[in-house]
C-alpha cells in the first residue's frame, strides 16, 4: 500500500477478517508502505495499490483492490479450492 | 541548414527537447515538447520501441539528460540486446546512472482483482526511478499492455489520465507508445489523453518493398512538417529524411570541369561541365552510358578528385574489367582511394534505404563527383513518383554540397528518347543524349547535347565511338539520307579524300602546263629581243654611214673654199651656221 489511503485501510481490514476466518493462526501479514520503500515496488512487480502478494505457497499470486469481494479474494489466495477439497 | 534558424526561433516560444535523431529534430523544428508527453503510435514492428530507446540514449549521451525506460513488454536484458546492434550500450548507461530500465510485468493469470484499486504503485515506481537518477526523459513502452493485464478499464483510463497529468507536473519529457488501432491512432484511444504531440509511424509494403514513414499528426504550439517522412532503421539507429528541409538555396560554382572526352568539352565552350551541376546521360541499351560515366570518373580522378560510383546494374569488378577494354584503368584510382564503388541491386531494399545509404556514403567519403548508374533502375525499388521524389532529394542534397552529379538513365526501346522514365529531366542542368542510329544495315552511336544550362553549347550530332583508347567523338556527316555514321561516314570520308586527290592532281597538271606556257613565252620574248637588237644595230650602222658622208661633205667644202680663196675662218663659221640651220630644218 501507499500511505494510509482509505482503500489501503479497507483492504487491510478485509484481509485481516478473511485470514481470521479461514486461516486462524496460520498466517503472517507483512505491510509494506511503498511511499517509505519505493524500491520494493519494482522487486515485487507492484503496479496497483493496494496489492496483496501471496508469496507462499508457490506460485506467486497478486490480488489487487480493496479485497471487498471476499469470494474472489479466496480464489486468488487459492483458499476456496483447498477448503472445498478438505 | 536553413531550418536551424527556424528551430531556434520556435524554441523560444515552446521549449523543446532535441531527440538527437537524424532528421527528426528538423521535422519537429527542434525536438519533442519539453516537459510534456508525446505519443508515438504505429502498428507492430514499425520502430516505436527503437525510436523511444534512441530518444533516451541520445538524450543521455548528447544532451546530458538521464532517462527512465519503463517497459511493459520487454525486460531489461531483451531491450539491451535489441539495441546493441545499433551501437547502444544500455548496460553501460545504466552503470553510469544515465539510464534506468524498469520492466513492469502485468500478468493477468497472476492477478486477481477484488474491488477498488488505483495505479499508485506505478506512480511510485516511476517517481522513484526518476528521482534516483535525476531523469529528464521518460519512456513508457507500451502502457497499453496494462489493458490486457487488468480488466477494470474504467479505473485504468482514469489512472492513465492522472499519469499523464502527473508526468507534466513532474516536468519530464515523456514518450508514450501505443499500438495502432483499427480506426483510431491507438487501440485504447491514448491520443485522447496525450494531446501535445502525436507522431505516427507507419511501415507499409508497396510492391513487396517496405518503406517506413513518420508523420507528425499534431504538435500543439509548434510548426512542424506535415508530410509523411520516410525514415530508416540501420546500423546507426533511426534516420528521418526531411524532404522539406531541402531548398533551392545552394551556391553555384563557375568552375568548369572536363567531361573526360575532349571533343565533348569542345562542344560545351571547350570547357566541360559546371562544377556542382547535375548531368543526365540518357540513352538506349548499349549506347555507352557506363563508358561515358567511367570516362568522366577517370578524368576526375586524374585531377585528384574523389569519386563515388553507385552502380545498380554491374559489379565494380565487371565495370573495371569492361573499362579496361576501352583503355581506362579504374583500378588504380580505387587502390589510391580516389574512387569508391558502391554496388547494390535496386530491389535489395527500399528507396529510402538507398537514399540514406547514399547520404551516409557521401557524408563519410566526401566526394567531388557522384555517379549514379543508372537512376532508371531505381524504379524497381519504388513506385514512380516516389522515385522522382527521392531523386529530387538526392539532386538537391548533392547540389547543396556542391557535388557534381552524373546520372545515367536507360531509355526503353520504343519510348520517346527525350523522356526519362523517372521524370527528373527538369532538375538536370546538362542533359546528354546517346542514341543508336540505324542506317545502311548498321547500328551506330551518336551523342548530342540536349540542353546545358548557362553555357553556349554545340547543336551538332557527333558520332560516339568506343575505341581501345577511350571514347572518341567524330563529326557526323550529313548525307541525303540524314546523318551518316559508321561505314557510311567512312565511305563519305573516303569519297572526300578521293575528291581531294583528284583536285590536287589537277592543280599539278595546271602547274606543268603553265610552266610550259611560260617557257614558250620566254622563248618568244628572246626572239623579239634579238630582233630589236638587230634593228638597233642597223640603226647604228646607218648613223655612222651618215656621219662618214657628212665628214666627206665637209672636207669637200673646205677644199672648195680653198680653191675659191675665201676667208677661211669666216666662211667656215658661216658655213657651220648655215649647216646648223639646215640640220634644224630636217
Amino acid at each position: 500500500m501507499a500511505g494510509q489511503s482509505p482503500k489501503s485501510l479497507t483492504a487491510f481490514s478485509n484481509l485481516k477478517r478473511i485470514c481470521e476466518t479461514y486461516l486462524p493462526g496460520k498466517y503472517h501479514i507483512e505491510v509494506l508502505d511503498l511511499l517509505k520503500n519505493p524500491q520494493l515496488a519494482e522487486g515485487d512487480q507492484v503496479v496497483a495499490i493496494p496489492t496483496l502478494v501471496r508469496r507462499l505457497p508457490e506460485p506467486l499470486r497478486k490480488i489487487i483492490g480493496d479485497l471487498s469481494n471476499t469470494e474472489r479474494t479466496l480464489v486468488g489466495l487459492d483458499l476456496r479450492m483447498s477448503s472445498e477439497r478438505s | 541548414m536553413a531550418n536551424s534558424g527556424l528551430s531556434s526561433e520556435v524554441g523560444k516560444s515552446l521549449p523543446k527537447a532535441p531527440t538527437g535523431i537524424q532528421g527528426l529534430d528538423e521535422v519537429t523544428a527542434g525536438g519533442l515538447p519539453r516537459g510534456r508527453p508525446t505519443l508515438i503510435c504505429g502498428s507492430a514492428g514499425c520502430g516505436k520501441t527503437l525510436l523511444s530507446t534512441e530518444f533516451l540514449v541520445r538524450g543521455a549521451l548528447q544532451f546530458n539528460e538521464p532517462g527512465v525506460f519503463m517497459s511493459f513488454e520487454e525486460n531489461a536484458a531483451e531491450l539491451t540486446q535489441n539495441v546493441r546492434s545499433l551501437g547502444f550500450d544500455l548496460d553501460d548507461l545504466v552503470r553510469r546512472k544515465k539510464l534506468r530500465i524498469d520492466h513492469v510485468r502485468v500478468e493477468r493469470s497472476e492477478i486477481q482483482e477484488t474491488g477498488e484499486f488505483d495505479l499508485e504503485g506505478l506512480f511510485i515506481r516511476l517517481n522513484h526511478a526518476i528521482d534516483s537518477i535525476g531523469a529528464k526523459r521518460v519512456v513508457l513502452d507500451t502502457i497499453e499492455s496494462l489493458f490486457s493485464g487488468l480488466s477494470n478499464t474504467a479505473i485504468l483510463r482514469a489512472e492513465l489520465r492522472r499519469l499523464f497529468r502527473w508526468l507534466k507536473d513532474k516536468g519530464v519529457t515523456a514518450i508514450i507508445t501505443g499500438e495502432r488501432g483499427e480506426a483510431t491512432l491507438t487501440r485504447q484511444g491514448l491520443e485522447e489523453y496525450v494531446s501535445d504531440c502525436v507522431i505516427l509511424l507507419d511501415h507499409r509494403i508497396n510492391d513487396q518493398i517496405s518503406t517506413r514513414r513518420l508523420r507528425i499528426v499534431k504538435y500543439r504550439g509548434s510548426v512542424h512538417g506535415t508530410n509523411e517522412f520516410p525514415f530508416l532503421v540501420d546500423e546507426k539507429g533511426i534516420s528521418v529524411l526531411p524532404i522539406t528541409s531541402l531548398g533551392l538555396h545552394h551556391k553555384v560554382s563557375n568552375e568548369r570541369i572536363s567531361s573526360g572526352i575532349p571533343r565533348l568539352d569542345a562542344m560545351m565552350n571547350g570547357k566541360g561541365f559546371y562544377r556542382g551541376s547535375s548531368i543526365l546521360l540518357s540513352g538506349t541499351a548499349g549506347a555507352g552510358k557506363t563508358s561515358a560515366s567511367a570516362s568522366f570518373v577517370d578524368s576526375a580522378c586524374k585531377r585528384g578528385e574523389r569519386c563515388l560510383y553507385f552502380a545498380f546494374e554491374e559489379s565494380p569488378d565487371q565495370i573495371m574489367r569492361n573499362m579496361r577494354s576501352i583503355g581506362m584503368n579504374l583500378e588504380q584510382w580505387v587502390q589510391k582511394g580516389n574512387l569508391q564503388f558502391h554496388a547494390s541491386r535496386p530491389s535489395l531494399f527500399g528507396l529510402e534505404m538507398h537514399l540514406l545509404t547514399m547520404h551516409q556514403l557521401i557524408e563519410s567519403f566526401r566526394p567531388g563527383v557522384v555517379v549514379v548508374d543508372p537512376v532508371s533502375s531505381l524504379i524497381a525499388a519504388g513506385v514512380g513518383h516516389d522515385v522522382t521524389a527521392m531523386l529530387i532529394r538526392l539532386v538537391d542534397f548533392l547540389k547543396a554540397k556542391g557535388i557534381t552529379a552524373f546520372f545515367t538513365s536507360l531509355t526503353e526501346a520504343g519510348e520517346a528518347l527525350e523522356a526519362t522514365e523517372v521524370k527528373i529531366s527538369s532538375l538536370i542542368d546538362t542533359w546528354l543524349l546517346l542514341r543508336n542510329i540505324e542506317v545502311s544495315g548498321e547500328r551506330n552511336r551518336a551523342l548530342y547535347i540536349l540542353k546545358s544550362r548557362g553555357m553556349a553549347h554545340s547543336n551538332q550530332i557527333r558520332e560516339f565511338i568506343l575505341t581501345k583508347n577511350g571514347i572518341e567523338l567524330m563529326d557526323a556527316y550529313l548525307g541525303p539520307g540524314g546523318v551518316l555514321t559508321g561505314s557510311a561516314r567512312l565511305s563519305q570520308e573516303a569519297e572526300e579524300r578521293a575528291g581531294e586527290v583528284a583536285r590536287r592532281q589537277e592543280i599539278a597538271q595546271r602547274e606543268v602546263e603553265l610552266g610550259r606556257k611560260r617557257e614558250a613565252l620566254e622563248a618568244q620574248i628572246k626572239a623579239l629581243e634579238a630582233d630589236l637588237l638587230v634593228n638597233e644595230k642597223d640603226m647604228e650602222t646607218l648613223k655612222s654611214m651618215e656621219q662618214t658622208r657628212r665628214d666627206a661633205l665637209d672636207t669637200n667644202r673646205t677644199v672648195m673654199g680653198r680653191v675659191r680663196q675665201a676667208d677661211t675662218s669666216r666662211s667656215t663659221a658661216r658655213t657651220k651656221q648655215h649647216d646648223t640651220k639646215k640640220n634644224n630644218g630636217f
